[in-house]
């Protein structure tokens, strides 16, 4: 009994202390990596990749539209998902105000996962930079188009996509957005 | 001279550590009794840690600008209070803080524990010095309160005005106690394990200090929610920041160790459990310092970013983590227990159960605040992890849950059987009717709420049947329970019953839906001590004729220059009627957010009643003692 309980003893830490030690060492490494890293979301770059197709009801009403309708014209477009949730997105609001001002980009909205309530107030209390909103509410548009989460932002002319940022907008992604458009 | 006598003081507490440490050595060695030299060091050394935050208060109070800390978060036209509680409202303060309650309790805990083993006590004292220690280096390398500035600047740069709230004044120090207080738990668990003490009697007396970090920590994460409620105006009471997350995570573990001690107490049983949930508990508050001092996370409210002195902590959380690894598997025996099983419907059962359950909930919100993490480091991909996560996730375990807090206190230890119960199905019949009423009523979705709400409502009915049918007999857990069930039905019902209106309004205009008409009468601007405040009153009239005058702020801060809104929140039983008002740009109209939310002291009520039934536990224990 003193034998197997010994055994018990030594197996647990025979196999279970490795395994523990190495969990802990990986989760210090990866803290430690995170630590120096800058806070500032990196963009990733997609050139010329092509618009997915897909069929999406505009928010707050019934009408579908493809998205051969929604970017037809020789402009730029700027598609923003978002959320009335996400509080980056919150961030992120005042450079959309701004990138509104430019005549030769139209931003479309897509409205992910959200309550159409929810939304509603959120672009009444912090102003509506959209032309058009799309509805998300199961999130498929936005898997779609290859996004990992809100807020996401494509940059597309053409029919392609030209630039796409992951995470909420900063004032130099900004002005990469304005020169580009230019 | 308050600063530097506060400075000295720090040096002087690190050489009582040392001198505590190396008569620890000496102590565990040679003599049979306790060194009561020991306890007067370590008196000594609280006495200096005291000393020390005094200064660093006094340094407030004359806004000795010679003082970095000070310069940086204070400024002369700041009132009193705000002043004193710009002590602790920053990174380096708070840290003083800290130690300050490290080493009050490692006091307090051999002043009451004298009937404890000589050898546990020692040793409880020596982890909880190497704590003291890390946290003293960590202080004074890196982060030190009395940093000097020269030329002396004249004037500070102000308190983050959102910081300047009665609420906030009192929440870091009692989320505090909550927190370092673990550590307690955690140097006494290392030191029983090492001397293999994990008993009966250890259960009994390491409960007294569970409940203590327990109730202060239920109270502060409360304070800290009610003060995102009104201050920060969305409305909301949790938004699963990463900072609330910090708090909630150590409270998880501290509940369900807490439950598992009681088994401990009663049956020698989920020994290891214990241990681990133990060395969890002070870890888990250990990592939130981390996470929010390090800048590691992005969130509304971390400290300032210092890669350096996340570093620092790292490394210091890491050798705890793995010196308590090292105890865990080279001293804790588990021997003699792994043989008892558990008869499948006991008490200890269902404590096993939640027990799962809770470490559910915890791994979900650890999940959701470390993952974008490790995300971003192993694939550069940013994500950001919302509500929709958490209440996916959390709300449907919340049903068995629920059922498992209502069935489990009825069970008998050992084994049970199901007779004379009938009550049981009675309530639940009664519950399930309800909840279909209600659900059809307010018309929401049906199936996952209406259990939720059966649910929700058995643990209340039959917590509240107890109350009359048992009287004292296991009064505190009743309380608390009874309190969690009001707690989650406050919480729906003002999930399902909130109700919002969103408008752009100039002096003189009137809103008018079919509920309901705003008014909004006049606007004033009053100056105050530090900041000057616009006050707008408006005439709010709901379909019974009833009318509120609201009048929501707009303050514009002089040190640091910022604005912000202060909510005017109108509060009776049944519902809290909530308007903030903020400035729309380069125009006359301002946007006014009315909100209806039914039941928000409901929510802060419950909450106490929680906390009070671990009190109740407390004082409990004290009398039969």
């Amino acid at each position: 009994m003193g034998c197997s309980a010994f055994s018990k003893k030594n197996m647990k830490t025979k196999i279970l202390l490795p395994f523990t030690i190495v969990s802990f060492l990986f989760i210090f490494f990866i803290l430690y990596v995170g630590l120096n890293r800058s806070n500032i979301y990196i963009p990733e770059t997609v050139t010329n990749e092509k618009i997915p197709t897909f069929k999406v009801k505009v928010f707050n009403s019934e009408k579908e539209l493809t998205s051969k309708e929604i970017f037809e014209n020789d402009i730029y477009y700027l598609l923003n998902i978002w959320a009335s949730w996400c509080i980056p997105c919150r961030d992120e609001h005042p450079y959309l105000m701004e990138l509104k001002k430019n005549k030769k980009l139209e931003i479309v909205g897509l409205n992910y996962k959200d309550k159409v309530k929810n939304a509603n107030n959120f672009l009444n209390e912090l102003n509506n930079p959209y032309t058009l909103i799309l509805s998300d509410t199961d999130g498929t548009i936005a898997i779609e188009w290859g996004a990992y989460g809100v807020p996401e932002t494509f940059l597309i002319y053409n029919g392609k996509i030209i630039k796409k940022i992951i995470g909420p907008m900063n004032n130099n992604l900004f002005k990469e957005i304005e020169r580009a458009v230019k | 001279m308050a600063s530097l006598i506060g400075s000295y003081s720090l040096f002087f507490s690190l050489g009582f550590s040392v001198l505590i440490l190396f008569f620890s050595f000496k102590n565990l060695k040679n003599t049979i009794n306790f060194d009561n030299k020991l306890l007067s060091l370590t008196f000594l050394q609280l006495l200096f840690i005291i000393l020390s935050f005094f200064g660093l208060i006094i340094a407030f109070i004359n806004s000795d600008f010679s003082n970095s800390t000070v310069f940086n978060h204070s400024h002369t036209t700041k009132p009193l209070f705000y002043k004193i509680s710009g002590t602790w409202g920053n990174h380096e303060g708070s840290l003083l803080l800290w130690l300050l309650v490290l080493t009050l309790f490692i006091f307090l805990f051999l002043i009451s524990s004298k009937k404890q083993p000589k050898k546990y006590r020692v040793l409880t004292l020596l982890f909880q010095q190497i704590i003291i220690i890390g946290f003293l280096i960590f202080l004074i390398q890196t982060s030190n309160p009395f940093a000097q500035i020269y030329p002396v600047p004249s004037e500070g740069l102000g308190l983050n005005p959102i910081l300047q709230d009665p609420a906030l004044a009192i929440h870091p120090p009692i989320l505090y106690l909550g927190y370092v207080g673990s550590s307690i738990i955690f140097s006494s668990v290392l030191a029983a394990s090492s001397t293999n003490y994990i008993s009966k009697e250890w259960a009994k007396h390491i409960k007294q200090w569970i409940l203590i970090s327990w109730i202060f920590l239920t109270l502060g994460i409360l304070l800290g929610s009610i003060w995102a409620y009104y201050e920060l105006g969305w409305g909301g009471f949790w938004f699963w920041d990463p900072v609330e997350n910090v708090s909630l995570m150590p409270w998880l573990a501290l509940t369900t160790l807490f439950h598992c001690v009681l088994v401990l107490e009663k049956k020698l049983l989920l020994t290891s459990w214990v241990v681990i949930l133990s060395i969890a508990t002070f870890t888990l508050s250990m990592s939130g310092t981390f996470l929010v001092r390090s800048g590691i996370l992005n969130s509304v409210h971390t400290f300032a970013n210092d890669p350096e002195r996340g570093l620092y902590i790292l490394i210091f959380l890491f050798t705890l983590i793995f010196l308590s690894l090292f105890v865990f598997f080279f001293f804790h025996k588990t021997d003699g227990q792994n043989n008892t099983s558990f008869f499948w419907l006991s008490k200890e059962t269902s404590i096993l159960i939640n027990n799962w359950f809770m470490m559910y909930f915890l791994a979900v919100v650890l999940i959701g605040t470390i993952y974008p993490i490790f995300l971003d480091v192993l694939t550069s991909q940013k994500i950001s992890v919302g509500p929709p996560f958490y209440h996916k996730l959390i709300i449907p375990f919340l049903i068995p849950f629920l059922l498992a807090m209502a069935i489990g206190p009825k069970l008998n230890w050992i084994k049970s059987n199901l007779q004379n119960k009938s009550h049981l199905l009675l309530l639940f019949a009664i519950s399930l009717i309800l909840s279909f009423l209600i659900i059809r009523i307010l018309e929401i979705s049906f199936l996952v709420n209406t259990i939720l709400f059966t649910s929700a409502f058995y643990l209340f009915f039959i917590t509240l049947r107890d109350f009359f049918i048992k009287g004292f007999k296991n009064l505190a857990q009743n309380i608390a329970h009874f309190g969690f069930s009001l707690l989650i039905l406050s919480i729906l019902f003002n999930n399902f019953l909130s109700s919002e209106v969103i408008t752009n309004l100039k002096v003189g205009e009137t809103y008018k839906s079919d509920e309901l008409t705003i008014n909004f009468e006049k606007i004033e601007k009053i100056k105050k001590q530090n900041f000057e405040a616009i006050i707008g009153k408006f005439n709010v009239k709901s379909d019974n004729e009833l009318v509120d005058i609201l009048k929501p702020e707009l303050r514009i801060y002089n040190q640091p220059n910022i604005v912000t809104s202060e909510a005017d929140i109108k509060t009776n039983l049944l519902s809290d009627k909530f308007m903030t008002m903020n400035l729309v740009q380069n125009q006359e109209y301002f946007n006014i957010r009315y909100q209806i939310k039914p039941f928000m002291i409901w929510i802060w009520f419950s909450v106490i009643i929680i906390s009070f039934g671990g009190l109740f536990s407390f004082f409990k224990k004290k009398y039969e003692n």
